[in-house]
């Protein structure tokens, strides 16, 4: 990736925080602090990596994207409507009666969602069954899952590493928003989710550790995954919980809370500079 | 009637999947360390390409089954009824029901013919918990015939279907020449007009010898089998309620949550009649010889002629 590359990829994940903003604040309700750690390796994964087409979203060859952390999908829905899968507009009533932007993603009538998620450790086990069903049709697409955390706390998760790493599932790789934050509290105090490296090497996978802030550092992650053969990845992103929007980073409080009014006026004018900078 | 030797419809099953796999290239099957137990070992042996033992991790098989589903396969995810859709209700909730994705699940070892294992294993809940899913299809066929031709209605059916297996050895009563099998339509075993004998599943020979029985004894009643508890057949309940006036359910089951409530919401909104559900009394099994317990619990054909006899004089 070239400097303008990584510069146009900043100024999306910016717009991306933007929508994530604006869909929270119009919903009165929904989940700013993992969206906005996530963004930047959604926009990457839709902006630069994966094969997929706004004008053709069911394509069977196309990449695919599982969000496990389900609750993160104001960013995602952001990042899917700059891609053109849907209107922007929609984002304005995300989560209202009769929108089709659910507070969870919804499959069946979200174009470029690829499979409902929002239950916690639910999303990597339907992506295994994705990356399967590709090595068993022999169709070379990849498949990608994000996964947070708090939410590895799920014995799920690792049923589903257990399954991935069984079965050889290269084509599958795993993200983990590692914001350190969750909803009763830290990571580190509420479970204790010590070593996630060395918890996913021990059940076969390769283990990248990045920063999921550096768009350098996600590309040469997800390359290397590609090259990794018979074991799944899994890269963990170390991420600021909020990040963009100063009052939210690293606040546990913002983990599932709307802005009001004038904290969004902040937010906006916050990540409006930003982009401006970027423009500069 | 063909009368020919017992085999259990968990055997069926496993047939019917090898039948189907050889037409069918989008079939994976699924199981939880108990292929040998829910005979997916029959189809492994036959198609060891397409099947996956997921270990004993019944909420992970049933999320690989959605996203084999989302990518185009149809999976067939078999355990015990108790853990297919007790220990991986949320899952078959949220990752399969929801999104409306075609897996098939199948329930084994239902109901408290499980035997020696006892209550752990004993699942009579497995109705009622597929019963709440919105959009989700439930079967719960009879015999070896009604199994087979329900695994393959299964297959043809777009979406989520939860189909209930026995461990039990049972007779294959059906007459192949002469069984046809539709989603959500009952068959009318035997006619009569003083009361209609609804039941499902394992017990439905049962109900059918303890119908015949009571014939002899000046007691017309009519049998259905509803092999199909959702969709349930409205049609032929409603009609069963004008002309017999009097309704009995038997099934394998929790009387809370299976075919009795089934039944009785679609006469009480269309046709009330006083509806007497027979099954598991909302008590948990225990050990002992599969034959013995439905003996204990009133489900075999004497139990259930008994019963029924004595639900006429009410």
């Amino acid at each position: 990736m070239d400097k303008s590359e990584i510069l146009e990829l900043k100024k999306t994940a910016c717009n991306v925080r933007l929508w994530t903003v604006e869909g929270v604040f119009n919903a009165k309700s929904g989940h700013p602090g993992g969206s906005l750690s996530a963004a930047d390796i959604m926009t990457y994964l839709y902006f630069k990596e994966m094969k997929v087409d706004p004008k053709d979203s069911k394509n069977p060859d196309r990449d695919r994207f599982v969000l496990s952390k389900g609750h993160c999908c104001p960013a995602l829905y952001a990042v899917l409507a700059l891609k053109g899968f849907f209107p922007t507009d929609e984002i304005k009533v995300l989560r209202h009666i009769g929108a089709m932007l659910q507070g969870h993603p919804d499959m069946k009538n979200t174009p470029g969602i690829d499979m409902s998620s929002g239950s916690l450790g639910q999303g990597i086990s339907a992506a295994c069954g994705m990356a399967l069903a590709g090595k068993l049709s022999g169709k070379d697409y990849r498949v990608f899952a994000m996964l947070g955390d708090g939410e590895c706390e799920e014995g799920q998760v690792w049923e589903a590493a257990m399954f991935a790493s069984h079965n050889k599932l290269d084509n599958l790789t795993v993200f983990v928003d590692f914001n350190g934050l969750q909803i009763d509290g830290t990571v580190a105090d509420v479970a204790g989710l010590s070593e996630l490296d060395k918890k996913f090497a021990s059940f076969g996978f390769e283990v990248i550790t990045i920063d999921g802030h550096d768009f350098e550092q996600i590309a040469d992650a997800v390359n290397k995954a590609k090259e990794i053969k018979d074991k799944p990845t899994v890269i963990i992103a170390n991420t600021v919980k909020g990040k963009g929007v100063s009052f939210m980073e690293n606040q546990v409080g913002w983990h599932g809370k709307a802005p009001n009014a004038e904290q969004y006026q902040i937010a906006m004018d916050e990540l409006r500079e930003q982009l401006k900078a970027l423009e500069a | 009637m063909a009368e020919s030797k017992k085999i259990a419809t968990r055997e069926s099953f496993g047939m019917a999947l090898c039948e189907l796999a050889e037409k069918h290239d989008d079939i994976v099957v699924l199981d939880a360390d108990l292929a040998a137990a829910t005979k997916t070992e029959i189809f492994k042996k036959a198609y060891p390409d397409r099947f996956f033992d997921c270990g004993i991790a019944e909420g992970n098989m049933i999320g690989v089954a959605a996203g084999l589903a989302a990518a185009g396969k149809v999976p067939f995810a078999a355990s015990f009824a108790m853990f297919a859709t007790g220990r991986a209700y949320e899952q078959v909730r949220n990752s399969v029901g929801y999104p409306h994705l075609n897996v098939k699940i199948a329930g084994s070892h239902a109901g408290i013919s499980v035997g020696e294992d006892g209550a752990t294993h004993q699942c009579c809940e497995d109705l009622a918990l597929m019963r709440t899913i919105p959009g989700m299809v439930i079967l719960n066929p009879a015999d070896h015939y009604e199994m087979m031709a329900a695994t393959k209605a299964a297959y043809e059916y777009n979406g989520p279907v939860y189909i209930r297996l026995g461990r039990l050895a049972i007779d294959s009563f059906n007459d192949p020449d002469n069984y046809s099998f539709e989603i959500g339509k009952g068959i009318t075993l035997e006619e009569g007009n003083d009361v209609t004998v609804i039941a499902t599943g394992l017990v439905v020979y049962e109900a059918l010898k303890a119908v015949r029985a009571l014939k002899e004894k000046g007691i017309n009643a009519r049998l259905i089998n509803m092999h199909t508890i959702k969709p349930i057949d409205k049609d032929i309940i409603i009609k069963a309620a004008k002309e017999t006036g009097k309704i009995i359910t038997v099934e394998e089951h929790n009387i809370i949550g299976g075919l009795g409530e089934a039944v009785a919401a679609v006469t009480a909104e269309n046709c009330p009649v006083p509806v007497y559900r027979i099954g598991v009394e909302d008590v948990f099994g225990h050990s002992g010889p599969a034959v013995g317990l439905l003996s204990e619990f009133g489900l075999d054909a004497a139990g259930l002629e008994k019963k029924i006899a004595e639900l006429m004089n009410k």
